[in-house]
């Protein structure tokens, strides 16, 4: 559809000023109906991020965000020379990078799996119950894990010793936590995040496979040509926005799993930014720590998704 | 019929008993802990804490409900969460449907900046520590506001309504109410609002499961026991029961519950998993149904 584009002449101009301002007088209660999103938005958003600002000044409440002092970089020459800043960098990459090798093609291949299922009754059933741990509680997830996992009356651990093994203190014990933490993710989350790739999939061109099948294609064959090609768009948008989200993963599980015995392995970045924020008030030092982490992130981002435009055709902007 | 089936090799027989396998392996481990909960929080508790109950119930008792139904803590945390949760999505739809509505609008002056002011959020924020300080220097830290007011819209589900609205509000509709004289507040209420009433049914569940699990933010807002919701609540029993270090932290009733119970206490907390996740469960089919399309709508609106 091609809009017919009107010479611009000084009377339009002034027409569409008129039409413009019409249209604002006319629609003025629509002003109304936004107000108080756009009053959200600006002061639990953009008065956040003006605040932003304490990371390079000491904050003291009663000068509040533009009155407290300058100390420059101070806070990040202090959290770079930490002793901590490494072990922070260390858990925090090692669990998004182990939860994304695990917990990315997991979704992938269910749905690929159910996509080939036409029994409708055994496909919706496993589409109800592994979709159903997603609306379950983070605070009854952390508590089925250090339930199911206690050395001594955790379900796990009897079935280890009904195996003759050992028990194993899942919970205390920092080895396990990275595990811990990405296989309870990927229980919980695993069948819901296939809904994505089957709406992709659905898209497939039925006369795709049938003339593959006709060429004596066989059901693998079609999975890798047909099917996994269509969804790679759809894998890479996920991709990008999984490795730009790399240094924030979910947090609040991690907070509440996160026990003194392994925390050698659970302090991650945003876990320490709570603890000395808003436990330690150590407001300014705890905001520079975010913020650190914040341009990270973003970095990240646009580092991958530059690439993803260069390789392919799929990028988010 | 299914041409599929026309010439099945027996290659592609084998791969989709794999397929079957595979699925029925999945449904197993996803299906196994929710059975077990349900199965422990009524069993006896000497044969849950020995591994002796691994599947279906043995020797059915109540005495585990019973003890939970009698704790005040629990009574008070899931009135607590039922007020958050009706009192804060009634909020969430406030700030939702009419923003959504206004966006829609292909007439209204400046939707585009209003959106890109919206988006911009999606990338940078102030993070967790200037919001804190935020919300507190409002004054909401220990209010019930604190609980409703920093998540009072959610910018996704904005998208998604006004998706809803471009979709299913009839061009041309606005225009004909405008000439008839309608202002668009009467258009709203009159039209609109009842034309919207599917939409308006997926964003209460979607901000009411929000508000039902979520415990962070009663985590950092509150620290008055009375105002406690019931995921904070459960934290203590779930979470914090298990960390000694932590049993200072715990409020003197909740410990007092959880130790003279001890050989009860494995079964106290199977059951409040279900007492706790009642709600969703009984919800649980339409949430299936309508998130599903949520997500799907996201996934066209990329």
């Amino acid at each position: 559809m091609k809009e017919v584009v009107p010479p611009i002449s000084p009377a339009t101009v002034i027409g569409n000023k008129k039409k413009k301002n019409r249209k604002i007088i006319q629609n003025w209660q629509l002003y109304l109906f936004i107000l108080p999103t756009v009053l959200y938005f600006i002061i639990f958003k953009y008065i956040p991020m003006y605040g932003i600002q304490i990371a390079f000044k000491d904050y003291v409440p009663t000068l509040g965000f533009t009155g407290s002092e300058w100390v420059g970089f101070e806070h990040f020459t202090r959290f770079f020379n930490s002793y901590y800043f490494w072990d922070l960098i260390k858990n925090t990459l090692g669990i998004s990078i182990y939860e994304l090798a695990v917990g990315f093609p997991l979704p992938i291949i269910l749905a690929l799996l159910l996509n080939e299922v036409k029994d409708s009754v055994y496909k919706r059933t496993v589409q109800t119950v592994t979709y159903a741990p997603h609306f379950i509680s983070v605070v009854v997830i952390a508590g089925m894990i250090i339930a199911f996992l206690s050395p001594t009356t955790g379900i796990i651990n009897s079935f280890i010793q009904l195996l003759g093994f050992e028990p194993i203190s899942f919970m205390s014990d920092p080895k396990w936590f990275k595990t811990v933490y990405v296989f309870s993710g990927v229980w919980q989350s695993t069948g819901w995040g296939t809904i994505i790739y089957l709406s992709a999939l659905s898209g497939v061109d039925p006369q795709q496979h049938e003339a593959a099948i006709i060429d004596g294609a066989t059901r693998l064959q079609r999975i890798f040509y047909i099917n996994i090609p269509t969804i790679i768009p759809t894998m890479t948008i996920l991709l990008i926005m999984n490795l730009g989200n790399i240094m924030a993963m979910g947090f609040e599980k991690i907070l509440l799993l996160q026990n003194p015995l392994n925390k050698s392995a659970s302090n991650v970045i945003a876990t320490f930014v709570y603890e000395t924020g808003l436990l330690d008030t150590q407001y300014s030092f705890a905001a520079a720590v975010g913020l650190f982490n914040a341009v990270i992130n973003a970095a990240l981002l646009i580092t991958v998704n530059y690439i993803a435009k260069k390789t392919s055709e799929t990028s988010l902007w | 019929m299914d041409i599929n089936k026309i010439n099945e090799t027996k290659a592609d027989k084998m791969f989709m008993g794999f397929v079957y396998f595979a699925l029925t392996f999945a449904l197993i481990v996803v299906l196994y802990p929710l059975i077990y909960i349900i199965s422990a929080s009524i069993s006896d508790p000497a044969a849950v804490n020995s591994g002796e109950m691994w599947l279906w119930p043995k020797n059915v008792t109540l005495e585990g409900y019973r003890i939970i139904l009698q704790n005040d803590a629990i009574w008070r945390g899931y009135i607590m969460t039922i007020f958050y949760t009706v009192f804060g999505t009634m909020i969430n739809l406030v700030f939702t449907i009419p923003t959504a509505y206004a966006l829609s609008r292909k007439d209204f002056y400046g939707r585009r900046i209003f959106t890109i002011m919206f988006v911009l959020t999606m990338f940078i924020d102030g993070g967790l520590i200037p919001t804190y300080l935020v919300v507190r220097n409002l004054g909401l830290i220990d209010t019930v506001w604190a609980m409703v007011l920093p998540n009072a819209v959610a910018l996704w589900n904005i998208i998604i309504t006004r998706v809803y609205f471009q979709s299913t509000i009839p061009r041309g509709l606005e225009e004909a109410a405008t000439i008839d004289g309608a202002s668009n507040f009467k258009l709203f209420i009159k039209i609109i609002l009842p034309l919207s009433a599917p939409i308006i049914a997926v964003m209460a569940l979607f901000y009411g499961v929000g508000h039902w699990n979520s415990y962070f933010n009663a985590l950092i807002y509150l620290s008055d026991r009375s105002l406690y919701p019931l995921q904070l609540v459960l934290r203590e029993i779930l979470v914090l029961q298990e960390m000694s270090s932590n049993n200072l932290n715990m409020s003197g009733q909740v410990a007092e519950f959880l130790h003279s119970q001890q050989q009860l206490a494995a079964i106290i907390k199977y059951g409040v998993m279900i007492v706790s996740t009642l709600p969703i469960i009984a919800v649980y089919p339409f949430l299936q149904k309508y998130f599903v399309k949520g997500v799907m709508i996201g996934s066209i609106k990329e």
